[in-house]
Parts: structure tokens; C-alpha cells; sequence
């Protein structure tokens, strides 16, 4: 070390990270930042200021959208760990080899499959010519068709779907470190079974219960393809409105500041996440 | 409840039941995306008017199949292309930034690192939209200096194919850099010893022993750049990848050839996804 040959090789080993990060990640945040501070006021003239955002706050469906967005995510959320949790437990815990590795791939099998793919397979399903309806008519619980899509419920359906692996996967490694005989002193002590979970499981899967809200979290918001394909023409998502602002409108400096609201959004969470979970960015992160 | 702790029966066999439930959940929508691509219908839905392999190889308006349906085979190129480039990138820039952050000291260190993951926490829209907003004022800047054409900048493959790799990199980075970190820096040393240069130890020492975690993330930023859908849609010019058109598709309102394509998209992504762990998990 500190001979030039090295020094070379370290340099030549920082340009294609600092190449990347700088030209693709920082420099086109900054620059999304700066047309989100710009005006029209004229064919290409501009004029800071921060009207963009004022819009936003003015016009009740745009931050309606956004307040909708960001509590569908929570609920999401929410129900994606209420869901998973049962789940990683088992495999973590009450599972043993083969059938371990097992029911943890038919997990992860759905989520090598593309997006599109899956949420076409739900369309597929509760639609009103689709398969549960026919199944309820057949069964002679309703009398006609019925449209479960187009709703709220199908969009928390897929959201849920679409990001329950991320939620299990941190949570079956972290649940995985819990050695069985602190669950067995527990009982021995006296303790049951809510108690034990209170006391000793949950606080010892609190890494992996951030690591999956946050990731979960963000997924839900930035989402474009749930809720256009399974929501009905009303139901707004935030992400939908980007686009529109983007690409039919033509309008890039709302778009820009919508997009700078949405990513202050989610940042803010992982943010309050990690502060909340005493954890850091580096080891949420990068064990996935 | 652990398996040396005794349980109600009836707790358990509840358990059990939400567990079966779960996973029928987790299989149902692929289960009838796969069904309904041998549905002899031209809907995607009951009833079921037979079995048949029209929509894999049909020639026939309007029954198509999926291997004579011009836009989709041409899409699949597309998105094909795509991957082959991404991953090429995301796994060459990865590698080196494996060594990077194992094998050197420097300050800012623990900066750099914390930006190398930033990119897991942006949405994919917001990603897209900052690089189209970037790249069109270069392009912008370039074209008032110049007066040239700056197609390149604008939407279109190779947008897309920067968009995915400023993401599908952090993977690289983080699947090689865990392999690397396991290697034992003696062996290199004994190759040093031996008279191996620098970069001959580098390349028949080290390289061999990462490349198991080389060929994972290979196969991993192809699954992930095959199925990317929100940094893609705001990049894309008039060649759209597989996503893309299967989305353009299926909002016009879909016939069984969706089916056809995403039973293919299945097998294909699970047999990648095996293959993945496979090589993540070689041993030495």
C-alpha cells in the first residue's frame, strides 16, 4: 500500500463508482430539484420560485392523492406484517430442513415473476367474468355476477401480494438467530405464549420488522401498476399522477415537484424508521 | 411456540390451516395466469371452452399465438438486449466496487457506502423521472451549444438501459462484495510468494473464487431488469421492452396470448431465480 501502483488501482477502482453515483443518482436529483423550483412564465423562460409546490398545496385533489397514497402504503404496511409474521415464524421456527427450504423457495418462487404478471393473474380472478365470481355463482352464494375489481380492497389485495416477500424474507433470517432455548427458558420461567412473544420473540425480530415495513413501505408508494390496473378510474395513486403530469401533460415542473414530494415522503419514513429502530441504513440495507 | 414446547392440538391445526391458506393465496394468481394460456376462448375467463395450445403457436385471426405475434417476439429482443447490457455493466462496475469497499481504506468511506444503497430506498418512478429530466437538459444544453442531435439522450434504449443499471448495481455490489469478503487474503499472498503479478493473482486466484457470486448477480440483474416496469415506463422511447407492451396490452383488454407469454415469463424467471441461489449458495 501507499505505492503509486496502488494508489492507481485504487483510484481506477472510485471512477466507476463515483462515475455511477454522481452522473445517474446526485446530479438528475439536484437537477430534478431545480426544475421543480422553476416557472413558466414564457415559451422556455423560467423564473424560480416555488409555485410548483404551492399548486400542490392549493389544488385539493393533488394533496388529497398524496394523503390517500401515503395511508393506503401504511395500511399495507401494516397488514403485510400482521400477515407475514405467522408465516416467517413457522418457517423460521417450526420447520426443519427440506421442508424449510421448501416452503421458503414456494415463497419466493411468485416474486421472480414480474410484477405485470401477477397482478394480471388477479385481474384474472376477481373480475366479474373471472374466476371467484364464477365460483361464488357456482357455489349458489350469489345470485349474478359479481366485480370485486375496481376497488379499494383489490388494490390493498395486490399491494399486499406484490411485497409480502420482502417482508418475510428479513423477517425468517432475524427470527432464524433466535435460539429455541430462550423461548423454552421463557416457558420454564413461567411465562405464556403471549408474554414469551411480547417479551422475548418480537423484540428480538425488531431489525428485520423495520427492515420489512420500511422496504414494504416504499414499495406500496412508489407503486404504479397495482393501483392502475386493479383500482377503478377514481382511485388515484400518487405515482399515476406523476406519470400524467410527465408524460400526458407535458407539465415537468409539477411533475418534478410531485416526484420531490413523493421521494420527501419516503424518505422521511426510512428516516424515522431507522431513528425509531436505533438501527443504521448500512445494516437494514445491506443484508438483503 | 417451538416444536419442545407442547401446543393445543387445536392451536396447531389452526396454525397449520392459515399456513395452507397463505400459500394457496400466494400460488392462486400465477396458477390461473398458467391455466387460462390453454383456454380455447378468446378471453382470459370462464367459462371453459377447452384445452388447447392455439395461444403458444396459433396462426390463425384470432387465434395468434405467442411465437407468431410480431410485437411481443420483437419486445422480448428488446427487453433481452436490455438485460444483456445491464447486467454486463451492473456486474462489471459491481465487482469493482467490491474491492472498493473490502479491500480499501479511505476516508469518506462509510459516505460512499450509505450512497451506494441510497438507490434501494428511491422509488423506480422517481429514478426515471430525475434521469429524463437530467439527460433532456444535457441533451438540451448540447444541442443550443452545438447545434447537433443528441438522440441518444433522449427517451429510448439506452435510458432505459442506465435507468435499471443505476439500481440493479447496488445488487451486484452487494451479492459480490459478500462473496469477497469471505475470501481468505492469504491465498493471494501465497500467489504473491509464487511470483504472480498483482493482477495475475487477481485474475487466477480471486476472480475464480467470486465467481460463483459473479454469475448470481449476473443472473439476478437479468431477472430484475426483464421484469422492471416503473423506471422503464418513463424512460421508454418508441422500442418498448417485453413489460412495456405486455402493460400496453393488457390495458386495451387482453386475449389468452398474455397468458401464453406470462406462463413463458414463469418458467423462465423461476428457473433464473434457482439458478441464482444455486450459485449464491456454492461452496468451497
Amino acid at each position: 500500500m501507499g505505492s503509486d501502483r496502488s494508489r492507481l488501482g485504487f483510484y481506477l477502482l472510485l471512477a466507476p463508482i463515483l462515475l455511477w453515483l454522481i452522473v445517474l443518482i446526485i446530479l438528475p436529483h439536484v437537477g430534478l430539484f431545480l426544475v421543480s423550483i422553476s416557472e413558466k412564465i414564457g415559451p422556455r423562460e423560467y423564473e424560480t420560485g416555488f409555485d410548483n409546490y404551492a399548486a400542490f398545496f392549493s389544488e385539493p385533489l393533488y394533496w388529497r392523492t398524496f394523503a390517500r397514497t401515503a395511508i393506503m402504503s401504511i395500511m399495507a404496511t401494516a397488514l403485510t406484517l400482521i400477515l407475514g409474521f405467522p408465516i416467517a415464524y413457522y418457517i423460521a421456527k417450526l420447520t426443519r430442513g427440506r421442508t424449510k427450504t421448501t416452503l421458503f423457495l414456494m415463497c419466493m418462487i411468485p416474486f421472480w415473476v414480474s410484477e405485470l404478471v401477477r397482478t394480471f393473474g388477479w385481474m384474472i380472478l376477481l373480475r366479474e367474468t373471472g374466476v371467484i365470481s364464477n365460483t361464488l355463482q357456482y357455489l349458489g352464494l350469489v345470485n349474478g355476477p359479481i366485480e370485486l375489481l375496481y376497488n379499494d380492497a383489490a388494490i390493498m389485495v395486490g399491494l399486499v401480494y406484490t411485497s409480502i416477500l420482502f417482508m418475510v424474507v428479513p423477517l425468517v433470517t432475524t427470527l432464524d438467530s433466535l435460539d429455541d432455548s430462550l423461548i423454552e427458558a421463557g416457558y420454564d420461567l413461567g411465562g405464556t405464549s403471549t408474554s414469551i412473544m411480547r417479551e422475548i420473540v418480537i423484540p428480538h425480530a425488531m431489525p428485520g420488522i423495520v427492515s420489512g415495513c420500511i422496504v414494504v413501505f416504499m414499495l406500496s408508494l412508489g407503486n404504479y401498476l397495482t393501483p392502475i390496473l386493479l383500482g377503478g378510474k377514481d382511485s388515484l395513486w400518487f405515482t399515476g399522477m406523476i406519470y400524467t403530469q410527465f408524460i400526458t401533460r407535458f407539465n415537468w415542473e409539477l411533475g418534478s415537484a410531485f416526484g420531490f414530494l413523493l421521494l420527501g415522503l419516503s424518505s422521511l419514513v426510512v428516516f424515522l424508521g431507522l431513528k425509531f429502530s436505533g438501527q443504521s441504513l448500512s445494516e437494514t440495507m445491506g443484508r438483503s | 411456540m417451538i416444536p419442545t414446547v407442547p401446543q393445543p392440538v387445536f392451536a396447531k391445526w389452526c396454525y397449520r390451516a392459515y399456513v395452507t391458506v397463505f400459500f394457496v393465496y400466494l400460488a392462486l394468481p400465477l396458477t390461473v395466469v398458467c391455466v387460462f394460456a390453454f383456454n380455447n376462448s378468446v378471453f382470459p375467463s370462464l367459462p371453459w371452452e377447452g384445452f388447447t395450445l392455439a395461444w403458444f403457436f396459433g396462426t390463425e385471426a384470432p387465434f395468434i399465438g405467442v411465437l407468431n405475434e410480431r410485437s411481443i417476439m420483437r419486445s422480448i429482443g428488446t427487453s433481452a438486449f436490455v438485460a444483456f447490457w445491464v447486467s454486463a455493466l451492473a456486474v462489471a462496475v459491481g465487482t469493482c466496487n467490491a474491492f472498493l469497499f473490502v479491500r480499501h481504506e479511505f476516508r469518506g468511506k462509510a459516505l460512499l457506502y450509505m450512497l451506494m444503497l441510497l438507490p434501494l430506498i428511491i422509488p423506480g418512478v422517481i429514478l426515471g423521472i430525475s434521469i429524463l429530466v437530467f439527460s433532456s437538459s444535457v441533451a438540451n444544453t448540447l444541442e443550443d451549444a452545438t447545434g447537433l442531435w443528441f438522440d441518444g439522450l433522449r427517451p429510448g434504449l439506452i435510458l432505459v438501459i442506465l435507468g435499471q443499471f443505476s439500481f440493479i448495481t447496488t445488487f451486484a455490489t452487494l451479492v459480490i462484495s459478500a462473496r469477497l469478503q469471505k475470501f481468505d487474503p492469504s491465498l493471494e499472498e501465497a500467489a504473491l510468494n509464487l511470483g504472480a503479478s498483482k493482477l495475475g493473482a487477481i485474475r487466477q486466484i480471486t476472480l475464480p473464487f467470486l465467481l460463483p457470486a459473479i454469475v448470481a448477480s449476473a443472473v439476478v440483474s437479468v431477472l430484475m431488469s426483464f421484469e422492471n416496469f416503473n423506471t422503464t415506463l418513463m424512460l421508454v422511447g418508441s422500442d418498448s421492452p417485453l413489460t412495456i407492451t405486455m402493460f400496453d396490452k393488457l390495458k386495451q383488454g387482453s386475449t389468452p396470448v398474455l397468458n401464453a407469454v406470462s406462463l413463458l415469463l414463469i418458467i423462465v424467471s423461476a428457473a433464473l431465480g434457482l439458478l441464482s441461489l444455486l450459485f449464491q449458495n456454492a461452496k468451497r
